[in-house]
């Protein structure tokens, strides 16, 4: 498990591609100070900041550089062939797979998420916490269906891009029917709760009730690993002769 | 002591058969598995390797399945042909990585024996991504022998090696089942083949065109039915001489050229200048038709 984790790391962290793992946050970092400048520390502009652009785009897309990057790279070039080549269950290959992906969503997107909401404006890092526990809940979402995504197809970041941005930025954010269906949705939803009469006036608005939206997050996170791990057991490794 | 066994093994992707039918038993020893490319060698060694599973038919390993079952590889050693490995590690902590994963009680010194046996102590402490396509060949090499596996499979192992390397791999997969194992490399190139595998199994279009010792498979192919093109100042009156002293087996009058088969060739290449004087015939072109290795494999399977 730890090797298979070391290896993870090291391929997450060893491309160039990285690099927008630290750029993509201090981006966001650098709106909330300008954010904060700009309306004096206003809730309800920081709650827009990061209900918008940090949970409504940055989230999904810092999500599908993670979940596509902890195991697709090696399924597209065949070196996942060493990893799979061990009498080890190929369960474990790819809950440790995820288990990198899911810490580096909490590192690199969860955190600089509620840094952002805490810089640009926050009344007792109330917002702060309910966009933490929102992003959470959304992070593992996101970063689990990229990660099964990668197994299941070679096209998962054409795939994820289109889903992150169409469905979950763009109908997800305005489509009353889609919002229903929306990770978004379903992770906002403990967050309004969380916020109570904070909620409205913020605008921390859900399309769904907290038992439905994580009851659907457990199942789609649930789903999705089950997907991966039988995926895996049966993934075709054989290059054109 | 360690056998995988094929029975009736196919595998077609859609409406492409890639093998067809192939029963195989693959027992200690070095064995080759020849044939052109697109033959579907790496297709029989993807399920030989558990993956990927046959459409129909089955493959064991000591009677035990070898689909979703990873413990094979607990005596299975695998030298793919992808090239891609962990780029950004050093052969030594990739060698050690492996034999982790392997379990291994003392992965360190697995690694390092490894490492010796391929002959890359020396280099591997620094990066794959810095190594030659040779140097890979060998940490690929290295991988596969880190658990002592009692099998080892090889796809296209000599692919852009350069001499040296290719006697050195040879020495060592000899070596390796001189010890008992059982040694399968699969290649498109008869020479490379013939000079190491104690059995040949051929493989063309998909079926299993012929198995036996390199003698064999070497008279196969010379004593196959051989192409000759002729063109000549009388075509009609050649053919009709060469079939009346029985130097040819068919001959067929095409439009400026003659078409020959024979099975006997050096009966006919002597035979032919003597009928063409006898008859008075001058011959202008003779060539053979097809010594392709192509259709050297061609005929195996046709025949």
């Amino acid at each position: 498990m730890s090797t298979v984790v070391g290896l993870t790391v090291r391929g997450l962290l060893g491309r160039r591609r990285s690099l927008l793992l630290v750029v993509l946050p201090v981006l966001l970092l650098v709106l909330a100070g300008l954010t904060r400048w700009a309306s004096e520390g206003s809730v309800a502009a920081s709650a827009s900041l990061t209900g918008g652009f940090a949970m409504g785009t940055l989230l999904p897309l810092m999500c599908l550089l993670i979940g596509t990057g902890v195991i697709g790279p090696e399924i597209d070039d065949g070196s996942i062939v060493y990893l799979l080549a061990k009498p080890l269950p190929r369960r474990t290959i790819l809950l440790a797979k995820l288990g990198v992906g899911l810490v580096a969503t909490v590192v690199f997107a969860v955190l600089p998420v509620m840094a952002s909401a805490a810089i640009a404006g926050d009344e007792d890092l109330k917002l702060t916490a309910a966009y933490g526990l929102a992003t959470l809940l959304a992070g593992i979402a996101y970063t689990t269906v990229f990660v099964a995504l990668s197994v299941l197809t070679r096209n998962a970041v054409i795939i994820g891009l289109l889903y992150a941005l169409l469905w979950e930025t763009v109908l997800g954010g305005f489509v009353p029917g889609i919002r229903a269906v929306s990770v978004r949705q379903w992770a906002l939803a403990p967050a309004e709760a969380l916020l109570g009469d904070n909620a409205k006036a913020w605008g921390v608005e859900s399309a769904v009730s907290v038992p439905v939206g994580l009851s659907l997050l457990a199942v789609l996170v649930v789903g999705a690993t089950w997907l991966a791990i039988r995926r895996l057991q049966t993934l075709r490794l054989v290059t054109a002769d | 002591m360690t056998t995988i066994v094929l029975e009736s093994v196919s595998r077609w992707y859609g409406n492409v058969v890639a093998v067809n039918d192939v029963s195989i038993t693959v027992g200690p020893g070095i064995t080759g598995l020849l044939g052109p490319n697109g033959a579907g060698k790496s297709t029989l060694i993807s399920m030989m390797g558990g993956f990927l599973a046959p459409s129909t038919g089955t493959v064991t390993l000591d009677g035990g399945p070898v689909w979703r079952n990873p413990e094979i590889y607990r005596t299975i050693g695998l030298v793919p042909e992808p090239e891609a490995m962990y780029d950004m590690v050093t052969g030594q902590q990739f060698l050690l990585a492996n034999a982790r994963l392997h379990g291994l009680a003392d992965a360190g010194a697995a690694a390092r024996r490894a490492l010796e046996a391929v002959d890359m102590v020396e280099p591997s402490d620094r990066p794959i991504a810095t190594y030659s396509k040779g140097m890979k060949q060998r940490i690929k090499m290295a991988t596969a022998l880190v658990h002592d596996p009692s099998v080892l499979l090889l796809d296209e192992p000599f692919n852009g090696m350069d001499p040296r390397q290719r006697l050195h791999l040879m020495d060592l997969l000899t070596r390796l089942a001189s010890e008992g194992r059982t040694v399968l490399f699969s290649s498109h190139i008869l020479e490379e083949v013939e000079q190491i595998a104690g059995t040949i199994e051929v493989l063309v279009a998909g079926r299993h065109a012929a198995s036996g010792d390199y003698r064999r498979i070497r008279r196969l192919m010379t004593e196959r039915p051989h192409q000759y093109t002729i063109t000549s100042s009388d075509d009609r009156r050649l053919a009709g001489a060469l079939v009346a002293a029985g130097a040819a087996d068919g001959v067929t009058v095409g439009a400026g050229a003659l078409a020959v088969q024979t099975s006997d060739w050096g009966r006919f290449v002597h035979a032919l200048p003597r009928v063409a004087r006898e008859a008075g015939v001058r011959l202008l072109e003779v060539s053979p038709a097809d010594e392709s290795l192509e259709s050297v494999f061609a005929y195996l399977v046709a025949r």
